[in-house]
């Protein structure tokens, strides 16, 4: 080993660090972002579920469901959503 | 119909701008009628970047103000007939832009026949921020392999998710890395993440990785984007890239350290 590696080797791999850190802060934010939150992979087919059988009864838009779930104090809610059209033009 | 693109990150100065206008100009040398939009209100820089500063006459802001229309404030790139520029105002405060001017003006565009809108963020993930990215049918997140800029990108891949039109309407804004100043060298010897690195983090699909390169300085410096000059490594990265967004197949490139031979030692590469 010459004088140069043995210095070169002294180094670490900071990118491994990174990585690590990185993968940590991440996780934290989607958390608090509500990422996570909007996660459940169940909830698309059950607005579109959900869409469908309001379309038994009234017709609704596309955006008209909205399904969400929420976070709160270690709480989580499922929050649903449905605008209804005026009334002159609903069924 | 008209694609609306924003080029977004989060962090400032990892290559927006940069990204913007090689993506744009990219996009018009295939063909396609461009136009490209400085959104970075107070801050006016797309101008330089393209070239175009001295010809800036109306802005966006006059434009949503009604103070100029469409056709006066769009300044056609000096060499692709079917760009045109929408400079950012230099003197307006950010309040001056409005989700329905902005809506009226992308509006506007597609009827005039525009196949691609780029809108250029701002840095941040204020109002000029949501104003860029709100209407995008995609998104190319601009990043660099470094702590700060990768925890940026991934924020705003959550806003891109949540507070966009799309959104807000069950549906995806389709998003793309661009990996920008990315150093082979480094990579290999364990200082900077790896591509690799980035996408595990960020896991969206990769569009691009520009490395660093002297030459987009210097064609920051003569007002031309990075992609007009075929030599650079850079600009050559950018054609790949514009090539993949069109749906070519292009291999990655400059993602390895190059072994340069005697020729390019000496005369340069």
């Amino acid at each position: 080993m010459d004088l140069m590696s043995f210095f070169r080797a002294k180094k670490p791999a900071t990118a491994q660090l990174a990585r690590d850190r990185l993968m940590v802060a991440v996780a934290w934010q989607r958390d608090n972002d509500g990422r996570r939150n909007a996660g459940p992979s169940y909830l698309p087919q059950l607005r579109e579920e959900l869409l469908a059988v309001v379309r038994k009864y009234v017709q609704v838009a596309d955006g008209a469901v909205q399904v969400n779930v929420q976070r709160e104090d270690g709480l989580e809610v499922l929050e649903m959503n449905i605008a209804l059209p005026d009334a002159k033009t609903g069924s | 119909m008209a694609k609306i693109i924003v080029t977004t990150s989060g962090k400032g100065g990892v290559g927006k701008t940069t990204t913007s206008a090689s993506f744009s100009t990219g996009l018009a040398q295939r063909g396609k009628k461009v136009a490209v939009i400085d959104f970075d209100v107070g801050l006016r820089n797309l101008d330089l970047i393209m070239g175009c500063e001295r010809r800036v006459v109306f802005d966006f802001v006059n434009v949503i103000q009604g103070e100029a229309n469409l056709k006066q404030a769009l300044i056609r790139d000096k060499n692709n007939d079917n760009l045109y520029i929408l400079a950012a105002s230099q003197t307006r405060d950010k309040d001056a832009l409005s989700l329905e001017g902005v809506e009226k003006v992308l509006n506007d565009l597609a009827d005039e026949g525009f196949d691609y809108i780029v809108c250029d963020s701002p840095a941040g993930i204020e109002r000029g921020a949501h104003h860029a990215m709100y209407f995008a049918d995609e998104a190319l997140v601009v990043t660099n392999p470094e702590v700060s800029s990768v925890r940026d990108s991934d924020r705003v891949i959550g806003l891109l998710s949540s507070k966009t039109r799309r959104a807000e309407r069950g549906e995806k804004v389709r998003e793309h890395l661009v990996l920008t100043r990315y150093n082979p060298a480094r990579v290999e010897k364990g200082e900077m993440l790896s591509v690799k690195d980035v996408q595990d983090i960020l896991a969206i699909p990769l569009l691009g990785v520009i490395p660093e390169s002297p030459s987009v300085l210097t064609s920051s410096n003569a007002g031309a984007p990075v992609i007009a000059d075929p030599l650079s490594d850079a600009g050559q990265a950018y054609q790949d890239l514009v090539a993949r967004f069109l749906g070519e197949e292009r291999p990655m490139r400059f993602m390895t350290v190059e072994k340069k031979g005697l020729f390019n030692k000496l005369f340069g590469g």
